[in-house]
């Protein structure tokens, strides 16, 4: 029973995972980009197009991370060489994402996708309780945690990490140290819209493999809280991802084992935890300073 | 003075345009609540509207507006509409209710036709489907094929409707295996593939080996297909998703009713009303019966044969879930009790939300 449960957790925070780590790179950075959603439909419909139509769920995600990447891009284009407003043009990346996406896949609705292999590690997934919950899991979960840790380790104990964090946190100073803050932030805009591009293949190949307009429901809004809530740090994100996914999981299992609480409540319980955890995290203000990226949102021109 | 001036230019062609395009008899227009590709209920409404231009071709010309959010944003949409020429504007969620009614008053020469609400006026005319007749049927089903005697709902909100279906699966079942049980759950939205697949997954989790469900999407019976469980497809038929796990679904069929009020007000007799139709006039069908034994077929379809001959499933002996009688034996449950239903029948151990 417990097992299971953790099963479908790890399922529903996968994608929360992947894109909020994504996006946390580019906030620490120093850029905001509000179209978090809109570069997880796009990968959610062009990973499952390329993998119906080539047959390699492989084939597929790598497709759904190149769509994700083309719309940031797009933003990025937007917001550091045009110098356009960072949330208006993240925000109108979202609504084009699914808009788009809604055109691209008018051909694919109602056509069943095809299952991405799950990833059986040889002797350790025979490992009673653990070996199920955590090695026979989508090749996506694996790619999930490498990629924490990969954020993890790049942020904070390799120089291309500090000189990230350097432009986040005091864009001047970079520029006047000789860093190009623009390429800088270009490639963490275009790291974070391949996670977002991963994060939907995930949904449209692995959690529910199929394609339906507006499939990603809102979870692009909440990788985005989730960074904030994480404050900035990759692994209280995982923390966040997984709290939030245990939580809207509990409140399924609660109700069909007829708990009398009221479902509006528990359907409410992650916000409430995420808002409680967010409250929590701001009583300390000197410590939400310290990690939050002092740029972020805020446009660089260079002098000359 | 420049701009003016361009706007009235750009108005005169628009409204050129427009007339040009008004050579059809008539425009019906369709509000949708989701996108059209949600392969559920906006889905098959715009079936309907397809089925419509391609009955009538030339003579009907036909405008839809998808994903148009309940509240002050359907009253825009439908405004719009019939500043626009609509002669007939088809509205297909019950949060449209209210803007329907306000915008008709404006436009008393638009016909309106609000889906599942239950206001009407001289041009505001009310339609819905009995889809608890389908559910009553599946219920049947699922208590003859489950081995645990447990199905799981997925169930979207608390309204009468999706309320009425609950019990009329387990009103169905009960009549099979007095003791079968309901595990409910509510995913407080219609939509959201992620949500309903976890949900299916607790479900069977906690034994359920049956999964029906009251939300759009195709998602709980792929995880039915895949856990080796089974369920039915819901608003259309699902089985591509499903190959194995789908035994039917109650499809949504708006086409009869679609092209009968067009042709309608085509020739001019349009009346109000208030249409409450099921299985008997094809406005809910049922998909085919597959990955069924023969005898289980054939009481599906016996129960539908019935239904189409006119009985009702909300017909008594029926207990509410507090002992009180909601319907003695023999007696039907009017249509008003039905429409407005908000209570469990007895045998169902959630708490109804309130």
């Amino acid at each position: 029973m417990f097992e299971a449960v953790l099963l479908t957790v790890i399922t529903a925070a996968t994608p929360l995972l992947i894109a909020a780590v994504g996006e946390l790179v580019v906030e620490r950075s120093g850029v905001l980009n509000l179209g978090v959603e809109g570069m997880m439909i796009m990968g959610a419909v062009i990973g499952f197009a390329v993998a119906n139509q080539t047959g390699s769920g492989s084939l597929g995600v790598i497709a759904a991370i190149a769509a994700g990447m083309a719309m940031s891009a797009l933003f990025g284009v937007l917001v550091l060489f045009l110098v356009a407003n960072q949330v208006a043009t993240g925000l109108a990346l979202t609504i084009l994402g699914i808009g788009l996406s809604g055109m691209i896949g008018e051909a694919f609705i109602g056509v069943p996708g095809l299952d991405l292999p799950q990833l059986y590690i040889p002797v350790l997934s025979e490992i009673p309780f653990f070996g199920p919950v955590f090695f026979q899991q989508d090749a996506l979960v694996y790619v999930s945690f490498a990629l924490v840790a990969f954020v993890a380790y790049g942020l904070f104990r390799t120089r291309v990490g500090l000189v990230l964090r350097a432009v986040g946190d005091n864009h001047g100073s970079a520029h006047a140290l000789g860093y190009s803050v623009v390429k800088v932030r270009f490639l963490a805009i275009l790291f974070g819209g391949a996670c977002a591009g991963l994060a939907g293949a995930y949904l449209s190949l692995a959690y529910t493999p199929q394609w339906v307009e507006n499939m990603t429901a809102g979870r692009g809004w909440i990788a985005l809280a989730l960074v904030v809530f994480a404050s900035w740090l990759p692994l209280r994100v995982v923390i966040g991802a997984y709290l939030f996914g245990a939580v809207s999981v509990l409140n399924l299992h609660a109700q069909a084992l007829e708990f009398d609480i009221p479902s509006q409540l528990l359907s409410s319980l992650p916000y409430i935890a995420t808002i409680m955890v967010l409250v929590l995290i701001s009583a300390n203000r000197r410590l939400t300073l310290v990690n939050t990226p002092a740029c972020l949102g805020k446009p660089f021109v260079p002098d000359r | 003075m420049k701009s003016l001036l361009k706007t009235t230019v750009a108005a005169v062609a628009f409204a050129a345009l427009g007339s040009a395009a008004q050579a059809a008899d008539l425009k019906a227009c369709f509000v949708y609540v989701g996108p059209v590709g949600d392969f559920g209920w906006t889905y098959q409404h715009d079936q309907g509207r397809l089925a419509v231009e391609e009955k009538f071709g030339d003579k009907v010309e036909t405008a839809y507006l998808e994903s148009v959010a309940e509240g002050p944003d359907a009253e825009r949409a439908i405004e719009r509409f019939a500043r626009e020429g609509c002669n007939i504007i088809f509205t297909t969620s019950f949060g449209y209710m209210n803007p329907t009614i306000k915008v008709a008053k404006k436009f008393p020469d638009v016909k309106f036709e609000h889906a599942t609400g239950y206001k009407t006026a001289d041009n505001v005319a009310t339609y819905n489907s009995k889809f608890h007749q389908g559910r009553y049927i599946i219920g049947q089903i699922a208590a003859k094929q489950s081995k645990t005697g447990t199905a799981g709902y997925i169930a979207s909100f608390p309204i009468p409707e999706v309320v009425s279906g609950i019990n009329a699966f387990l009103l169905g079942a009960q009549s099979v295996n007095p003791d079968f049980k309901v595990k409910v759950v509510w995913v407080n939205t219609w939509f959201d593939p992620g949500k309903e697949a976890d949900a299916a997954k607790a479900l069977i989790d906690q034994g359920a080996d049956i999964i029906t469900q009251h939300t759009d999407s195709t998602a709980p019976l792929q995880v039915a297909q895949e856990r080796g469980v089974h369920g039915f497809g819901q608003a259309s038929d699902m089985i591509n998703f499903a190959k194995d796990a789908q035994y039917t679904a109650i499809i949504d069929d708006w086409a009869p009713y679609y092209i009968h009020r067009v042709q309608e007000a085509l020739d001019g007799n349009w009346n109000s009303h208030s249409s409450w139709e099921g299985l008997a006039e094809g406005h809910v069908v049922m998909a085919p019966y597959t990955n069924l034994p023969a005898d289980v077929v054939e009481m599906a379809k016996a129960t539908e044969a019935k239904i189409k001959d006119g009985w009702e499933p909300f017909t008594g002996p029926i207990t509410k879930q507090d002992g009180t009688v909601a319907a003695e034996d023999g007696v039907r449950l009017d249509d008003g009790a039905i429409l407005g239903m908000n209570w469990y029948v007895q045998g169902i151990d959630d708490k109804l939300p309130e």
